[in-house]
């Protein structure tokens, strides 16, 4: 170590993490008394996190985090650096703060810097349960046994299985007076059950910023019952099929579009929005009109922070609606250049739903494919959003409106856009547990056709 | 750490750990000729982890005074009793003899810290200049990533070790578009992170080459689109190693063999051990794969892991059949009967690694390395031997599944190969196989001159998610008759 350590902090119990918005402007406010920049803008990250991890019928790894982070940003003019630390010792505030602006006067400039905010209004988001800030290492080893005890009586059946809860808290600041804050509990539960024959996998998972809506015994009977279904997959050929897919598995193809939907991009002539000869496809339908896209962090199945990593407010904003893209993203910088209103960056989405049940697609549907789960997605080619990844951890084949068997894992090489263009029925929008992207994501199930699948994978 | 471990032991853990790690972070990336931002980390604390009773338990803090410390050392015993009640089998470690003062540094030359934000920016905006005389070329991303780790560990074995290490990225890519908007195309993945210092960034010499990696992009645009079917691939060391990475490297975590990954990353289909091990015939004999943690100036590199164990080389694959597993103190003794067998000794091979302090340690991939063939041959050599395929060089999109079977990988720069001559690009390349069909595909390899790195700072596993950083060395390969597709479309 090429620090000291501090045996004598004041600073003592891990259980005094999670800073409040009054101790988040304490710490604040000696950031200021010590700037020296034009302008200082900071942000104050805390959290205390508790997690269990079980594997193959056993516990593996298990831990507790606390942990608090100050990024210091100084500007001088159109330079600018940030320095982040997770010591908030007096001693090395003003190092932080030495050093950012240090780092800013040798900077070349930022043509694109653009002033710091002043004080915004922000619409609370109550995403902060005590009873779940509360909870401990027991409580979650108790909730892991209800899926470690049926597996183990089962006699054929491997769990594994992640449990983690926590408390964060996010406090934005500037010497222009902006102060935004926000807490959030978080309890997050995911399950793969297999088979011990190797054949069979199921998923399951539940979140909620309030543990007591998770219902574990439910999650560990859905991944078991898929797991036992699965068993025995036969291989069909891969080709265009009718797909019902999960809303875990909307979730992962729809927040893609999110990535790509960057004004700034666009203009440029690198985007999928881009419109041939020039200019954008906003106000053009470029999905099914039954499709509707938001951010809107005050919706109760979102419950997300109420602002953006700029400070500026989030409020519902529509992305897609019945089809037709609204809008695209603006930075600060872009809006001001084009003449437009800076977006922030919402970090949650919510696709609205419909009403038809996944019962019910099964039954209207002469053949295809019920998806579970999608896994490792990754881009093919940013001119149309077209990715590549597979199923996972249940896929079946309907036949005559019912489930006739299980089937091997597909490749698919397809986009969101190309697969909101070819929605036939909409699902009720459910809160995931989790994209391979991650944010606060409502998705509903959805029915296409023609979903693209390439290769089969022997994969379970 | 000495509190850390007594309060561990006198709370009633049988073995304990601490780690006290400092993670500092640098950036400065540019645009066009412009800077985008500069930004400087600095994360440090102490993570405990106990084993009580066959049990693991695991807190950290950012508090790194002696009440901090032992409150972490208390609550990782109390997490390991909690878990106690639904123990299945207990943890039992493999023996590792202690270093009692180790002290370690990686192998860089000039500390990223010590060069100025302006030498940093001023590199980066000279080789966006030079890209920027391409016709077509109109957008640059480029950039410069450093992590500097300082890692103390001990554990109740007797081991302390210091070690410092630095890892070093230059990052471009570079955006060419048509004059009528109606294609761009990008020429990314310039260069390999490595676990040297800024020497290494001159040596990479940004400047020097961006201009040809501008001619790159703007050749994309006008290659020929890709014709779906059979080729036999000539692969580049800077492309092979994320193949090496993903269908092997991957596949034989002995975590992911035996399930603990089964709710993330996934499992392998190199499972179960004791079929595979010394049967399983995962390529020809010419492929020799590597795993080690001791490889001067890689990404995976340390003196000892974060259980004190001295990392050494292993292989893997041996002759192209399942030698060995990627192994902790805990995993090892799993395959001991496999070791007995071969008369070896049961030992770890020293791949536990943790991200920071605030992660616990559980195994992670080592440096893993496809090893050079006897004869002494080129890229342009085995270009030279095929009569019609696809040279592919630097990685692009990668997927693979859950159990490491069927990948699909694009690529940067794709030169179609007629009569044993590169007569063209190609664009809109991707090829998809199936890990031992493809593998036992390859019937040439490059000699030990031909060797070059690979790597990447984010390998993924682990709930909660931690990454890794690993180097994969590399000849370039021939794969005899592999399934392309064209992945162009409209929007």
């Amino acid at each position: 170590m090429s620090r000291p350590h501090r045996l004598l902090s004041p600073e003592t119990a891990p259980d005094a993490a999670i800073v409040s918005a009054d101790d988040a402007q304490a710490v604040f406010a000696r950031v200021k008394k010590l700037s020296k920049a034009e302008t200082v803008e900071m942000q104050l990250n805390s959290n205390h996190t508790g997690n269990t991890r079980f594997a193959a019928n056993q516990m593996s790894t298990s831990g507790s985090v606390t942990d608090m982070q100050l990024a210091v940003q100084s500007s001088f003019g159109a330079k600018h650096a940030v320095v982040v630390t997770n010591d908030l010792t007096d001693e090395s505030l003003a190092r932080a703060v030495a050093e950012s602006e240090a780092l800013a006067k040798l900077a070349p400039d930022d043509p694109e810097a653009m002033p710091a905010l002043g004080p915004q209004t922000y619409v609370p988001v109550n995403a902060h349960f005590d009873s779940t800030a509360r909870l401990t290492a027991a409580d979650r080893a108790k909730a892991a046994l209800t899926a470690l005890q049926p597996a183990r009586t089962a006699g054929d059946l491997q769990a594994a299985g992640f449990i983690i809860t926590g408390e964060t808290s996010v406090a934005l600041g500037n010497s222009k007076d902006m102060f935004a804050f926000h807490r959030a509990t978080s309890a997050n539960y995911q399950l793969t059950v297999r088979t011990s024959d190797g054949t069979g996998s199921g998923w399951a998972a539940a979140d909620h910023p309030d543990w007591s809506q998770l219902d574990f015994k439910a999650v560990s009977d859905r991944a078991i019952e898929k797991a036992k279904l699965s068993r025995n997959p036969v291989a069909i050929e891969p080709g265009r099929y009718t797909v019902i897919l999960e809303p875990q598995a909307v979730g992962d193809l729809v927040q893609l579009i999110g990535n790509y939907s960057d004004a700034r991009s666009t203009d440029e002539g690198r985007s999928p929005f881009v419109k041939a000869g020039g200019g954008n496809k906003v106000g053009e339908k470029i999905v099914d009109e039954r499709v509707n896209i938001v951010a809107d962090p005050q919706d109760p199945q979102l419950m997300s922070q109420p602002f953006d990593g700029d400070g500026l407010a989030l409020n519902r904003q529509s992305f897609i609606e019945n089809g037709v893209l609204k809008q695209l993203f603006y930075t600060r910088f872009w809006a001001k250049k084009q003449g437009k209103v800076a977006t922030g960056q919402p970090a949650s989405i919510k696709m609205m739903g419909g009403s038809t049940s996944i019962e019910d697609m099964i039954k209207s549907t002469p053949r295809g494919v019920l998806v579970t789960r999608l896994w490792y997605l990754r881009e093919v080619d940013p001119r149309t959003i077209l990715y590549t990844g597979l199923t996972r951890d249940g896929t079946f084949l309907i036949e005559n409106g019912k489930i006739t068997k299980a089937i091997r894992n597909f490749r698919f090489n397809d986009s969101p856009l190309f697969m909101l263009n070819n929605l036939e029925m909409l699902g009720p929008s459910v809160r995931l547990a989790g994209t391979e992207q991650g944010g606060d994501i409502v998705m509903p199930s959805i029915k296409v056709k023609d979903f693209n699948f390439t290769s089969l994978s022997e994969a379970v | 750490m000495m509190t850390g471990l007594n309060t561990a032991k006198s709370a009633g853990a049988g073995y304990a750990d601490v780690r006290i790690g400092r993670q500092r972070q640098n950036f400065v990336f540019t645009r066009e000729q412009q800077i985008q931002n500069v930004v400087d980390t600095d994360s440090m604390g102490c993570g405990v982890r106990a084993l009580v009773d066959g049990t693991w338990g695991f807190a950290a803090t950012r508090l790194l005074t002696k009440d901090g410390v032992s409150a972490a050392a208390k609550e990782a015993v109390s997490i390991a009793k909690a878990n106690r009640a639904a123990r299945d089998r207990p943890v039992v470690l493999t023996p590792n003899p202690p270093t009692p003062n180790g002290v370690w540094k990686s192998a860089f030359t000039k500390d990223p810290w010590d060069v100025s934000v302006e030498e940093k920016a001023a590199l980066l905006l000279k080789a966006n200049a030079e890209a920027l005389k391409v016709k077509g070329v109109k957008f640059i991303f480029s950039g410069l990533f450093f992590v500097k780790e300082e890692r103390s560990y001990a554990n109740t074995d007797g081991t302390v070790t210091s070690q410092t290490a630095v890892r070093s990225w230059p990052i471009m890519q570079i955006t060419a578009i048509n004059a009528d908007q109606s294609d761009f195309q990008n020429r990314t993945n310039i260069a390999a992170p490595m676990g040297r210092g800024w020497e290494y960034v001159l040596e990479r010499d940004l400047p020097g080459h961006a201009e040809q990696w501008g001619e790159e992009a703007a050749a994309k645009l006008g290659a020929k689109p890709v014709e779906v079917g059979r080729y036999d691939l000539v692969l580049h060391p800077s492309h092979l190693w994320l193949t090496i990475h993903e269908s092997v490297a991957h596949p034989t975590e002995l975590d992911r063999a035996m399930g603990y990954e089964a709710n993330y990353a996934g499992t392998s289909f190199v499972s179960p051990p004791e079929k595979m091990l010394g049967q399983f015939k995962y390529g020809p004999e010419i492929m020799n794969i590597q795993g080690d943690r001791s490889q001067e100036g890689c990404l995976g590199t340390v003196g000892w892991d974060d259980e004190g164990v001295k990392p050494e080389p292993f292989l893997l694959i041996k002759k192209g059949i399942v030698n060995d597993y990627q192994t902790t103190r805990e995993q090892a003794v799993w395959l001991d009967w496999w070791y007995k067998k071969q008369g070896r000794e049961t030992r770890s091979h020293g791949c536990s690694y943790a991200q920071n302090w605030d992660n616990v340690q559980f195994q992670r991939m080592p440096n893993v390395s496809l090893l050079p063939g006897e004869k002494e041959q080129s890229f342009e050599d085995l270009i030279a031997a095929t009569d019609r395929g696809i040279a592919i060089i630097g990685d692009g999109s990668f997927s693979i599944d859950q159990q490491r079977y069927n990948a699909q990988f694009g690529g940067q720069v794709f030169h179609e190969i007629k009569g044993g001559k590169i007569v063209g690009q190609l664009k809109d390349v991707a090829y998809q196989m199936r890990t031992p069909d493809f593998w036992n595909s390859m019937d040439m390899i490059g000699g030990k001159k031909s060797y070059e790195f690979g790597g990447s700072f984010f390998d993924g596993k682990g709930q909660p998610g931690q990454i890794n950083a690993v180097s994969h060395g590399a000849v370039p390969a021939r794969f005899r008759n592999i399934n392309v597709i064209n992945t162009g479309s409209k929007a």
